[in-house]
């Protein structure tokens, strides 16, 4: 294998809560990851499970007052992010890490031209040389394929489809060269044809500048094919980390298990498929045990009493579950 | 579990060469129509008893329009929607009341189509008492009883739609479409908006429901793996007409149209290993204001040959219950 490529990102241990009046929310609730150069991992799970709150909390855009990162480290190149000030963030944000949002149209502004935005995004990374700024934005648009970039330099984003947007925010978010690059279900909101147009282009950007790339989804399918690892989360903490293949040959948690069968095929048999009944327990609310216990096959009396460690189970793979048996980690 | 499905000989809905324009105008005090975005375009199709239809498609191709003009929500430009042999758009007094119990709808978003200050047997008596006359007791009945279908406890009733999750409130959707014992149900990307773990759940129950009840759908989605698991016969749509349409497993196995292949290629499978047989479309759909001549898909299409931007093409069987639209064919 030779020497692994850098670790560019470490999270550990975070922990953001929002304190809202129901009571606390544990949307992060102990979470560890690392992402090196150049790679692509994927962060998938439920709605509410703390997916995007991850997100959020790593370039500390958390929602205001209510979210706060209460415990842990989020590790750009060894630096800390968690305890930077509003002002050191502002020189993060887009200059090394970025964030791409599920829905184009919120993330851009309707009242300037799509020039003018990404204009915005590269005064901030190139204070000097604004003459050579206008040939900037046009070559940032043309890279991310956006047919006519000097006509588009015009346009207001009402005047373009969501996925012509959604490669404008692309563009914003890469402008500035970041070495990490946070994409929150950035397809969703697109057909199925200019999904596959959109993630190609993604792959092509992160070959030519070895981005490392966090990608924050739901679709299984997306994870398949942009994924070199996978974390799967559920109810505010990781339960399974390993590399997309293994664990979608041998999943190890019940509840990655359970999710990957619950997917419907496109090839092979269509017999009923199993489902995962009742729903997953209330962030506010969670209970002492393992957060899936309600809903596991194999439940048993230790399961909620006590929050199963994560243990290995094969190479770069490992597993939150009481059923794995500890034993040393294979080769 | 395909074939279990009663074949009758005329089918439930037979729709004709239906077709759907919406005026474009311009100007605020003297509008001018400027041109008409076809939604539907000319299409016909047919749904048997206690069959499913898919109909698949993106954004804009028509599926939704369709299933609209199914419900009566929208009148047709032409064509017609026929019910039993009658024409829906057509009906009247206790005829047209009639209807609206043989056909009932559920939409994409359970947070957006239920009633926030109605309790759940309000939400569903009112499908009752806008359509049957009920009594008192047959009505609370009539909620238990399909509160129970759908897997609701009977606590459910007196609750609000805000206390339930997005997979318990698209069971309360179709318990409210069941009460009035429909024929037909328009499912309007009924699982999209739900979570994984929850989809298989609604799926399992949609299929139930259609056993138990002899139930036929129209499902109107664009997961393909959805449509796969619950509809007997696909139809997919490109900027108003329908180019291709057959039995699903034939479909799936075969697709023909160069729209339904790159389609296919474009679901990505949940499997690392899967062939990558990559069709990646150049460009976005048109504009339904101003189609492309001819074959609408042509300016798209990698195999488009000389006559596709000149002529046309009509839906041609390939093989019993298969039918391309496509000059390759």
């Amino acid at each position: 294998m030779g020497t692994d490529p850098a670790v560019v990102l470490e999270v550990r241990g975070l922990r953001a809560y929002l304190y809202t009046r129901w009571g606390v929310v544990r949307a992060v609730d102990g979470v560890s990851f690392a992402l090196r150069e150049g790679e692509t991992l994927g962060l998938v799970g439920e709605s509410g499970c703390g997916k995007t709150m991850t997100g959020l909390s790593i370039v500390r855009l958390l929602p205001e007052p209510a979210g706060r990162i209460v415990e842990g480290q989020v590790l750009l190149e060894g630096e800390d992010l968690v305890t930077k000030s509003e002002a050191e963030m502002r020189r993060v944000r887009g200059r090394r890490v970025s964030m791409i949002l599920q829905d184009p149209q919120t993330s851009l502004n309707p009242v300037f031209t799509i020039g003018d935005q990404i204009l915005e995004a590269l005064r901030l990374h190139h204070p000097d040389g604004e003459s050579s700024l206008a040939a900037r934005a046009e070559e940032a648009l043309r890279r991310v394929k956006v047919a006519a970039p000097e006509q588009r330099m015009r346009a207001y984003p009402h005047q373009m489809s969501g996925g012509m947007k959604q490669r404008v925010v692309g563009a914003i978010a890469v402008a500035g060269e970041p070495l990490v690059l946070i994409a929150d279900e950035p397809t969703t909101a697109l057909d199925v044809t200019i999904q596959l147009q959109y993630l190609a282009l993604l792959k092509e950007i992160q070959a030519r500048t070895r981005l490392a790339m966090l990608f924050i989804t739901h679709d299984f399918g997306i994870v398949a094919r942009m994924c070199d690892r996978v974390a799967v989360m559920y109810a505010g903490r990781i339960v399974e980390t390993g590399p997309t293949r293994a664990l979608f040959r041998a999943p190890r948690h019940p509840y990655t298990e359970a999710l990957m069968a619950s997917v419907p095929r496109m090839e092979g048999s269509v017999a009923r498929l199993p489902s995962i009944e009742g729903q997953p327990p209330p962030l506010h609310d969670l209970p002492t045990g393992c957060r899936f216990a309600d809903r596991c096959a194999y439940v048993d009396d230790r399961c909620r009493r006590e929050y199963p460690p994560t243990m290995p189970v094969g190479p770069a793979h490992e597993a939150a579950c009481w059923r794995i048996e500890p034993s040393p980690p294979s080769r | 579990m395909l074939e279990d499905r009663a074949i009758a000989t005329e089918p439930l809905i037979r729709v004709e060469n239906l077709a759907k324009h919406f005026p474009v105008t311009r100007g605020v005090l003297i509008a001018r129509t400027t041109g008409h975005v076809k939604a539907v375009d000319g299409i016909s199709f047919t749904i048997g008893r206690q069959e499913t239809l898919g109909l698949v498609g993106e954004s804009g191709c028509g599926k939704t329009t369709t299933s609209r003009l199914l419900l009566r929500l929208e009148q047709p430009t032409a064509g017609r929607v026929l019910l039993d042999g009658q024409d829906v758009h057509a009906l009247r007094g206790a005829d047209l009341s009639r209807y609206h119990t043989r056909v009932q709808a559920v939409f994409q978003d359970p947070w957006s189509s239920l009633n926030p200050r109605l309790r759940v047997r309000e939400t569903i008596a009112e499908a009752l008492v806008v359509n049957r006359r009920v009594t008192r007791t047959g009505k609370l009945e009539r909620v238990e009883e399909v509160l129970h279908q759908v897997g609701l406890p009977l606590s459910a009733a007196a609750r609000y739609p805000h206390e339930f999750s997005g997979g318990q409130r698209q069971r309360i959707a179709l318990a409210s479409a069941l009460a009035a014992k429909p024929e037909l149900i328009v499912l309007d990307e009924p699982v999209s908006a739900l979570d994984v773990s929850i989809r298989a759940q609604i799926m399992n129950l949609l299929k139930d429901l259609q056993a138990r009840h002899q139930l036929s759908f129209l499902l109107v989605a664009h997961n393909l793996a959805t449509v796969r698991y619950i509809a007997h016969r696909t139809a997919v749509m490109y900027l108003g007409r329908i180019v291709e349409h057959a039995d699903t497993e034939s479909l799936y196995r075969r697709p023909l149209h160069p729209y339904t292949k790159a389609l296919f290629a474009a679901a990505l499978p949940a499997d690392p290993d899967a062939p990558r047989d990559d069709m990646i479309l150049s460009g976005e759909v048109p504009s339904p204001i101003d189609p492309p001549s001819g074959c609408h898909f042509h300016p798209r299409c990698p195999f488009a040959m000389e006559q596709c931007s000149r002529v046309d093409p009509a839906l041609k069987a390939m093989t019993p219950g298969h039918a391309v639209a496509c000059h390759l064919y």
